[in-house]
């Protein structure tokens, strides 16, 4: 099975759906002659030709805009918005027109369409290119958001994502593109290609939307977490001797809720891990899903370990980011509750 | 410099308060050439600052621009605008009955809406506003459904998921209206690029407001139609008013929004809106360019609100109450009465033939919605239905919400 980085992985994805299925068009900012600035789609153009990925004015809202309309018209198109932290002038036609369509026309028209954007930090991003707006997705009716951690999940999920009938945020942590992360920024990148979720079967197969994955089972707490904080959460528990149950939802919605209720009963304590802000960040629907649901199976107060309530700072950047230290300190806290 | 400091210009109506000179660079019936599909925009844009008209005051059609529209097309095109004052009327009597719970009427406005979905072929797709119902009553689209759909009950084709007016009908050209403003003018310039990338034939048609073009959306939308040269026409609908505000503001310093075509190198007409067969010729022009691959057209059309924005509205607070009696382009029926009745084919008798059957034609569907009732006095459909199509297939929390809806009202027909 070849070995390939999440930038593989999606590009992979993005190569098989586009042989797959005419109607796939793909385009976004840089995202034709040269690729993406990440190289997600390097070689689309080269291999299929511009009427089928191209690149687009800065001008997110028109990306969004148009791909909407393709998708209307029967196209199923996947977009790059550059970095999630430009998505917000394309936030209209997301959230009142994506999302809606379906609903508002009773089913006449459709948006199948997949806006994919890089999300979190970890590179030096400064604030304008660090954010991860998955929150402000998920409390949208009508949007499916998806959020990847390795490349086996990625090429699956994204090759589901363009199949749902429906839109589709795909948000790519960007810090995990070229390897699994642990939030040991002082230590050397550990590459895909030694990571088991690295391989990644030759073409098509799908992983489904709405699916949570068990990263690493055990009984003393469980860790609901997804992206890049997956491989830090991995690391927290190691390095502080718990058996953590590290649950990684992939889908934030649809939520896999018995994966969460079923791992809760089993451990009684619950750690909810994102790198995102803390006040209203998806961890609080986490956290009251889980209250309501795991009440009287619960040993220890459900226990947030986030982004800190401000803007992601670029010369502070570690003490901003949830590293393994903060969240394997959480996790003694809720074990010893 | 000025020894006064700087000072900034709040727009005011630039034809102050008197309605006669609410539009400026009126031209002459006739007096415009018609340019060829493919003349360099730098040509077409000497045209901006004129206004494309066919019918002359005294109902002839003169100039290039008389479109080739049978008698019968043109009786068809009136008996069209007057289905749909008949129809704004009947929906507002029915407001004020109690029966509906808002409505937006066209009055004033029918030529363009009418005039332009006749201009296209089935299967092109308009991306309309909510003034656009002319559009729908052009293609046929059964007035029953319309009328369900503004009373939301639950013979709704949309099953009461919006306020009344925001039709849907992909099978008629017409793409789901959206309450916010602005945002399917760069949809349909994507509907247009994806049937261009297919080697289709089909064209969309997008639709704004003079008020909405100051958004965002619009400018994209001419930047994408310009960069991909997409088979799209973009209307602007200058009826002078966004509820209480005057062009001015959307304009800006701009002398026509027809301005806007020329920094995005697409040729711009400005049409009377008022004029059913100056519509009719220029929506054909448009659309001929579109389907030879000569990329959009912006098209503003100048006409005038003369209702109410929406039944919300009061606009005696904010404008001259005689300003539709003096606005100069008139009105839209009159002036294709006049023209039908110059050429030998109408007279007050026809006209008022038709104008009885179509009263009788639109109480007859009022009467038979309004057996199904209205959302005024709760005939309404499922209210388990509001968790369809949400998405294609039901998740489990909305499976969850649905049976707490069902639990609750015991009115839901599946649990």
């Amino acid at each position: 099975m070849p070995s390939m980085t999440m930038i593989e992985a999606i590009r992979d994805a993005h190569t098989v759906a586009m042989e797959r299925d005419d109607r796939v068009v793909v385009f976004g900012e840089d995202v034709g002659y040269f690729g993406g600035v990440f190289r997600c789609t390097q070689g689309l153009q080269q291999r299929f030709g511009k009427q089928r990925c191209f690149d687009a004015p800065i001008n997110e809202s028109g990306i969004v805009g148009a791909a909407i309309g393709m998708a209307a018209y029967g196209l199923r198109p996947v977009v790059e918005i550059q970095f999630a932290d430009y998505m917000y002038p394309a936030y209209d036609q997301i959230v009142s027109e994506a999302a809606r369509l379906r609903h508002r026309s009773a089913g006449d028209f459709t948006a199948p369409l997949v806006v994919r954007m890089p999300t979190g930090g970890g590179i030096y991003g400064g604030q304008t290119h660090s954010q991860s707006p998955e929150a402000l997705f998920t409390h949208v009716s009508g949007l499916t958001t998806v959020v990847v951690s390795n490349p086996y999940d990625a090429k699956g999920l994204l090759l589901a994502a363009i199949e749902d009938d429906d839109p589709v945020i795909f948000l790519e942590p960007k810090r995990v593109y070229n390897g699994p992360f642990d939030g040991h920024h002082d230590r050397p990148i550990v590459p895909w290609s030694k990571h088991p979720l690295g391989e990644v079967p030759e073409g098509h197969y799908t992983v489904p939307l709405g699916e949570a994955r068990i990263h690493r089972a055990g009984d003393d707490l469980t860790v609901l977490t997804y992206g890049t904080l997956v491989h830090v959460a991995q690391a927290a528990a190691e390095e502080h001797g718990l058996d953590a149950e590290i649950i990684d939802l992939r889908t934030l919605v649809p939520l896999d809720v018995e994966a969460i209720v079923a791992s809760v009963e089993k451990t009684g304590r619950c750690l909810v891990v994102h790198e995102a802000t803390l006040t209203s960040g998806f961890g609080a629907e986490l956290s009251a899903t889980v209250q309501e649901r795991c009440f009287h199976h619960l040993e220890a107060p459900v226990t947030r370990v986030c982004g800190w309530d401000t803007p992601y700072p670029h010369a502070h950047e570690w003490s901003y980011f949830p590293g393994p230290d903060r969240v394997g300190q959480a996790m003694r806290e809720v074990v010893s509750a | 410099m000025t020894d006064e400091g700087l000072r900034l210009r709040i727009p005011e109506p630039a034809r102050g308060d008197r309605p006669a000179e609410r539009v400026r660079f009126i031209s002459p019936a006739g007096e415009m050439k018609r340019p060829a599909l493919d003349e360099k925009v730098e040509r077409v844009a000497l045209m901006r600052k004129q206004l494309v008209r066919v019918i002359d005051d005294d109902g002839v059609a003169v100039g290039e621009w008389v479109p080739e529209l049978s008698v019968a097309d043109t009786v068809r095109g009136l008996r069209d605008m007057v289905t749909l004052r008949s129809f704004d009327a009947r929906l507002l009597r029915a407001h004020r009955q109690g029966k509906i719970s808002f409505y937006m009427q066209a009055l004033g406005e029918e030529a363009i809406a009418c005039a332009q979905q006749r201009a296209l072929e089935p299967g092109d797709m308009h991306f309309p506003t909510y003034r656009q119902q002319g559009l729908l009553i052009a293609a046929g689209y059964p007035l029953l459904d319309m009328i369900n759909q503004v009373l939301s009950n639950a013979h709704d084709p949309i099953r009461g998921r919006q306020l009344p007016v925001m039709y849907s009908s992909k099978s008629h050209g017409f793409f789901s209206i959206s309450g916010n403003l602005a945002t399917q003018y760069i949809q349909a310039v994507g509907w247009a690029m994806a049937s261009a990338l297919r080697g289709d034939t089909r064209i969309a048609s997008a639709w704004i407001g003079e008020g909405a073009s100051a958004e965002s959306d619009f400018h994209a939308a001419l930047l994408y139609a310009s960069t991909y040269q997409a088979p799209v026409i973009l209307n602007i609908v200058n009826n002078h008013w966004a509820i209480s505000t005057p062009e001015d503001f959307a304009r800006g310093a701009s002398a026509t929004f027809a301005d806007r075509g020329y920094g995005f190198s697409i040729p711009a007409l400005r049409v009377d809106g008022n004029d059913y067969l100056a519509v009719y010729a220029a929506s054909r022009w448009a659309a001929e360019r579109a389907r030879a691959n000569l990329g959009p057209t912006l098209i503003e059309w100048v006409t005038l609100r003369v209702g109410a924005h929406s039944t919300s509205d009061d606009p005696s607070v904010y404008r001259p109450a005689d300003e539709a009696a003096s606005f100069p382009l008139g009105d839209p029926i009159d002036r294709l009465r006049r023209h039908l009745t110059a050429i030998g084919e109408w007279d007050d008798r026809r006209h008022g033939e038709l104008v009885a059957e179509v009263d009788a034609e639109i109480e007859h569907a009022f009467a038979e919605a309004d057996k199904h009732g209205s959302v005024k006095d709760g005939h309404v459909g499922d209210p388990c239905s509001m968790f369809d199509d949400v998405f294609a297939v039901l998740p489990r929390h909305l499976r969850e919400q649905r049976a707490q809806v069902a639990a609750e009202t015991g009115a839901c027909r599946e649990a």
